[in-house]
């Protein structure tokens, strides 16, 4: 039998050391944890339960905009009622993500750890090649059952897709993440995999997330996830689009969009090409959908994931023009 | 040792709104196992803690197709824990068990691990653990090494070939080719399903123990009696030295009806080891162990004059088998007896694939058959620019066109009616595209479905005991559809007593006999049988009422007494008036008992044997002059987002004719969840193989989608039957199938009406659309 040690954190600082050895995992909401670990993925020597660390669940807002503390549950934040006035993308992105059950446990921070699931990754017993798992192996992935997989973003080591939702939003935002000593950009965190697909953050060893901050913006106030799936709750994105928008005086000039693809590549994707395609532009259903066309430039399929670069320019649209909608 | 006793006192009593009482056969009583179930107090088979047990685990091939090479167990032997390493070589020997009709088996061992691979996630070794945590650090300890050979994957693949003919399915009457040939309109398509999997909550798995040479087994089963004789016959002792025990089932769909190869794993271990075993499968064992329903090919062509009135219909079938066993899903069961037709051929092979054998699940046939035939009605429809409504009742069949003989009931018409009135099926804006709101396309469809009247026999014991309360035992089972409610209904309206007076007994093999509980058959079976032995029993109780001397009613001199809510009267009311408890204690009984049966009366011992452990004894529906059905017709409305292809169902409507229903709060409950699971297999459900490894790679609940209560619009279902008594004892047909055949189809027809697109694979997933 796999034996682990476990230990209960007494502070941030003993979790960010313990969790800094070889072989130790943080434990929070255990979600996505206890899943890889079942399914053999994740093999931990120690666990280290930051459960109980106070002060970790906060959520505070306002003007300037939203610090969220890591350990606060999705369920919770996406109830928030300041979230979802001045930040609606993020709360729709969290109660459309997982099942109700998942969203009381799970935390924020490991939300943003939250892994792929291509079910080669996650089935080592019959499928030996993962690049991800075990670095040089392959990728059994290519040339397989290939719906769920990337198509922005890839490389020929890896076509996993980030499954996440509030990750998505996030980087829309400009979102940042506190990491005991320094703060990083979301966007940033996220690593593409190129030839090394194991290395999925560009966080450190003695690093742990403490907290998200997301910037305040008119932008954010005036935002939408919509997300796209076979079927309707409890499921991953087929694509989906955190969208902010904020218009000119006149009500009809694009002044500021954000927008970021979920469901459709490696990490989160900000799409700034159709931002920029469209920023000082006149709101209108023509130039949305032409402008969206931008987000799926360069996307490479493998087959029977193409529909998602026909898919996710529509939602883009969709979401854009359902803002523009909106007084 | 538990057997589950259902008091139904304490579960809430439903409303009586139709206005039976719900305690009655026909009233609204809740289920009677519920509460037990919501509050945790159910035990289901694999809960059992006994003293000793031990678990196993099993390891399963990694290919396709090929030969164990080698097992290497020795790091898993020396793991912690670990009490045996099975393998083909370890493990003991068994004797090849007849099938499901009894076919004397080849007289040759039977090992449930296997050298010869046919599919990955055959089970090729297990461990024993003295805990589950142990079982399972080991079982990834086993180093299995291979001789790999090429795999055939599916029904698409290259070197599949056209497969067996199956003589058995070809049903041919006029001369459907010429008549096709010669017919001014003409429709020809070919529609494909998957391999879709039964996904019930609970997962197979089993207890095991041994006690000298009689093996108790506690398993969730569809079928104590089949699977108690498979397991005696593995092990060459008497069908008497097995006990299965199944209280509860969490959800079979056809899937736990037979004794598998993990449980022979379980048995053996329990033997090898002198240890009560435990092997539960994991959720993705659950893809791979045992089979869900085959993948299935149809062509379809229809001939028609230009009204719509059909002169033809040739079909031909495939379904998919595994290596070595024999799977048939009747594909044309449906498209020969919906319509009239002068001229009809079909015929069917199967395809032999690298899968584990494919299996039963909800309307087995019927299910993929209606698939084929209510789609091609559909484009005859708008072939010919005919409502798809008025298409179905220009061809009404008012006899089987098959069988040539009369229907038992057929409320089919009526169904349609009633469905369409509650729809609002005149509404309708026949062209395709044609109905909007916003981003969605509105699509409204109808398509019929149907199911045969299995019969078979049954026997029950009721027993009035001496508080006056009454005893019911059989060893059927009850997996979520009524069987505990209904046959306390049943012992309670005929015993006269109230039915929070009935405790209902389930789930052991050594209880009164019973066949399989598939087909929904076993309404209908056991209500006949509680039916006769309650009978039986208020004979007797009567009797000694009015013979007794020392009964209160003996100087009555009465012919008959009337036995209400528990008391004793005469008819007349011009005697006593006592309880049944009462009664039984003035003349020195402590309980009354009668077994009660429906099997012909001069059955040998051996006919029953036979009837309880096999299906050969099964009664066709279409025995003596009768030809006997449930019938349905769905309507549904989905909304299609045309810029993402997402289909959602919005509204559905269904009139279902099962003959009389015994309880229908339940019989409403078994229709919407067969709507439900017809909704996912319209949208969702696919089994999705890697063609380099031969393996399914959704193989979780995550990955292999079922729908949610998001998907899941209000249902509602309208019950338009009639008591059929050709069709049981008292009068109802098929409930639990039924409703799930025909939905894909209606909701496939209401796509195409959304959109135009005609989606003859499912599921109709969003790639399709866009």
């Amino acid at each position: 039998m796999r034996d682990f040690s476990y230990l209960r954190a007494g502070s941030i600082d003993t979790a960010r050391q313990a969790a800094a050895l070889p072989g130790a995992m943080l434990l929070a909401g255990g979600t996505t944890l206890i899943d890889l670990a079942k399914c053999g993925v994740a093999q931990p020597d120690t666990l280290v339960d930051i459960t109980h660390l106070k002060g970790l669940d906060r959520i505070e807002i306002g003007e300037h905009g939203a610090t969220i503390g890591a350990l606060a549950k999705m369920s919770h934040v996406a109830d928030h009622a300041d979230i979802k006035s001045r930040l609606p993308a993020i709360s729709e992105a969290l109660w459309q993500a997982a099942s109700a059950q998942i969203r009381n446990m799970a935390t924020i921070g490991g939300n943003l750890m939250q892994r792929t699931r291509c079910p080669y990754f996650r089935d080592p017993a019959n499928f030996s090649a993962c690049n991800k798992r075990q670095p040089g192996s392959g990728c059994s992935a290519i040339g397989g059952v290939t719906r769920g997989h990337a198509v922005l973003g890839t490389s020929d080591a890896c076509i996993a897709m980030y499954p996440g939702d509030l990750a998505t939003a996030l980087v829309a935002f400009d979102a940042a993440m506190h990491l005991g000593e320094r703060k990083l950009l979301v966007d940033d965190f996220f690593l593409l995999p190129g030839s090394t697909p194991d290395k999925e953050h560009a966080i450190e060893p003695g690093e742990m997330i403490t907290a998200i901050e997301i910037p305040g913006s008119a932008a954010a106030r005036r935002s939408t996830y919509l997300k796209i799936r076979d079927r309707q709750s409890y499921e991953f994105a087929a694509a989906s689009a955190a969208v902010g928008l904020e218009l000119e005086a006149d009500g009809r000039t694009i002044r500021d969009l954000r927008v970021a693809l979920g469901g459709v590549a490696t990490k989160p994707w900000r799409a700034r090409a159709v931002e920029d395609a469209l920023k000082g532009k006149v709101l209108e259903p023509e130039a949305v959908r032409a402008a969206s066309q931008l987000s799926v430039e360069g996307a490479v399929d493998h087959g029977a994931n193409h529909y998602k670069i026909e898919l996710a320019p529509r939602v883009v649209a969709r979401a854009i023009l359902k803002l523009g909608e909106t007084a | 040792m538990t057997v589950h006793n259902i008091r139904v006192g304490q579960s809430k009593r439903g409303d009586a709104s139709d206005g039976t009482l719900a305690e009655a056969i026909g009233g609204r009583l809740s289920r009677v196992d519920g509460p037990a179930k919501i509050t945790g107090a159910a035990k289901y088979a694999v809960e059992q803690q006994l003293e000793g047990l031990v678990h196993a685990v099993l390891v399963e091939s990694t290919i396709a197709s090929g030969k164990v090479r080698v097992i290497d167990a020795a790091a898993a032997e020396a793991a912690p824990g670990v009490l045996q390493v099975l393998t083909p070589d370890t493990i003991i020997s068994l004797k090849t068990a007849a099938d499901w009709f009894g076919t004397p088996p080849p007289d040759k061992p039977y090992c449930p691990l296997a050298r010869d691979i046919t599919f990955s996630g055959q089970h090729v070794a297990a461990v024993v653990a003295e805990t589950f945590e142990q079982a399972v650090a080991a079982a990834a300890l086993v180093k299995v090494s291979y001789d790999e050979t090429p795999s055939i994957v599916d029904l698409s693949d290259g070197k599949a070939g056209d497969g067996i003919p199956i003589d058995a399915m070809t049903k041919e009457w006029g001369d459907a080719s010429t008549a096709f040939a010669s017919a001014p309109v003409r429709i020809c398509a070919a529609y494909n399903t998957p391999r879709e999997y039964q996904a019930p909550m609970e997962p197979h798995g089993l207890v095991a123990r041994w006690e000298g040479d009689h093996l108790t087994v506690w398993e969730p089963s569809q079928w104590l009696d089949g699977m108690a004789r498979t397991y005696a016959e593995w092990f060459g002792i008497p069908f008497g030295n097995v006990r299965l025990v199944s209280p509860y089932i969490g959800g079979g769909f056809g899937s736990k009806a037979l004794a598998l190869s993990h449980g022979a794993v379980a048995a053996c271990a329990a033997r090898m080891l002198r240890r009560p075993v435990k092997l539960v499968m994991t959720r993705p064992q659950t893809f791979t162990g045992y089979g869900g329903r085959a993948a299935t090919r149809q062509t379809v062509t229809i001939g028609a004059d230009r009204d719509g009135v059909i002169q033809s219909i040739v079909h031909r079938g495939v379904n998919e088998t595994s290596m070595d066993g024999m799977w048939v899903e009747p594909l044309g069961s449906v498209t020969s007896i919906m319509y009239a037709t002068p001229n009809f051929s079909s015929k069917q092979n199967v395809v032999r694939v690298n899968s584990v054998v494919p299996g039963a699940m909800r309307a087995p046939g019927e299910n993929p058959s209606a698939f084929g035939i209510e789609s091609a009605i559909d484009e005859l429809a708008y072939e010919v620019g005919i409502d798809p409504l008025e298409i179905r009742l220009r061809n009404y069949a008012e006899q089987d066109p098959h069988a040539k003989k009369a229907w038992s009931t057929r409320q089919l018409r009526e169904a349609f009616a009633a469905g369409a009135e509650r729809f609002g099926w005149a509404r309708r804006s026949p062209e395709p595209r044609s109905m909007r709101d916003g981003n969605q396309l509105i699509g409204w469809g109808v398509a019929a479905g149907t199911y045969p009247v299995r019969r078979a026999y049954g026997e029950a014991v009721v027993r009035i005991l001496a508080d006056g309360s009454v005893e019911v035992e059989s060893s059927s089972i009850d997996m979520g559809q009524g069987t505990y409610t209904i046959l306390a209904q049943t012992a309670a309206e005929t015993v006269g007593v109230p039915a929070d007076n009935v405790v209902v007994k389930l789930g052991d093999s050594r209880f009164p006999r019973a066949g399989v509980t598939g087909g929904s058959r076993l309404a209908g079976v056991m209500t006949g049988a509680v039916y006769k032995a309650a009978t039986s029993a208020l004979d007797q109780l009567v009797g000694l009422a009015i013979s007794d001397p020392r009964s209160p009613f003996h100087a009555l001199q009465a012919n008959t007494l009337v036995v209400a809510n528990g008391r004793i009267a005469s008819p007349r009311g011009d005697g006593p008036d006592v309880s049944i408890a009462e009664l039984l204690n003035s003349v020195g009984r402590d309980h009354i008992e009668a077994k009660g049966d429906t099997m012909p009366a001069n059955s040998t011992a051996e006919d029953r044997y036979k009837n309880y452990t096999t299906i050969a004894m099964s009664v066709p529906h279409t025995e003596g002059d009768y030809s006997r059905h449930s019938w349905c017709a769905h309507f549904i409305e989905v909304r299609v987002d045309e810029d993402f292809g997402t289909v959602r169902v919005s509204r559905v409507v269904s009139a279902l004719d099962s003959g009389r229903l015994y309880n229908p709060k339940l019989a409403e409950s078994q229709w919407k969840g067969g709507i439900i699971m017809g909704i996912g297999q319209a949208l969702l459900e696919e089994g999705i193989v890697d063609r380099r490894h031969g393996r399914i790679v959704n193989d979780n609940l995550a990955d292999y989608l079922v729908p949610t209560n998001a998907d899941i619009p209000d249902i509602e279902v309208i019950s338009v039957g009639i008591p059929d008594l050709h069709a049981s004892v008292l009068g109802g047909k098929g409930v639990g199938e039924l409703a799930i055949v025909g939905i894909a189809p209606a909701i496939a027809n209401a796509v195409f009406h959304a959109t135009g697109k005609r989606i003859r694979d499912l599921p109709i997933t969003l790639e399709k659309l866009i």
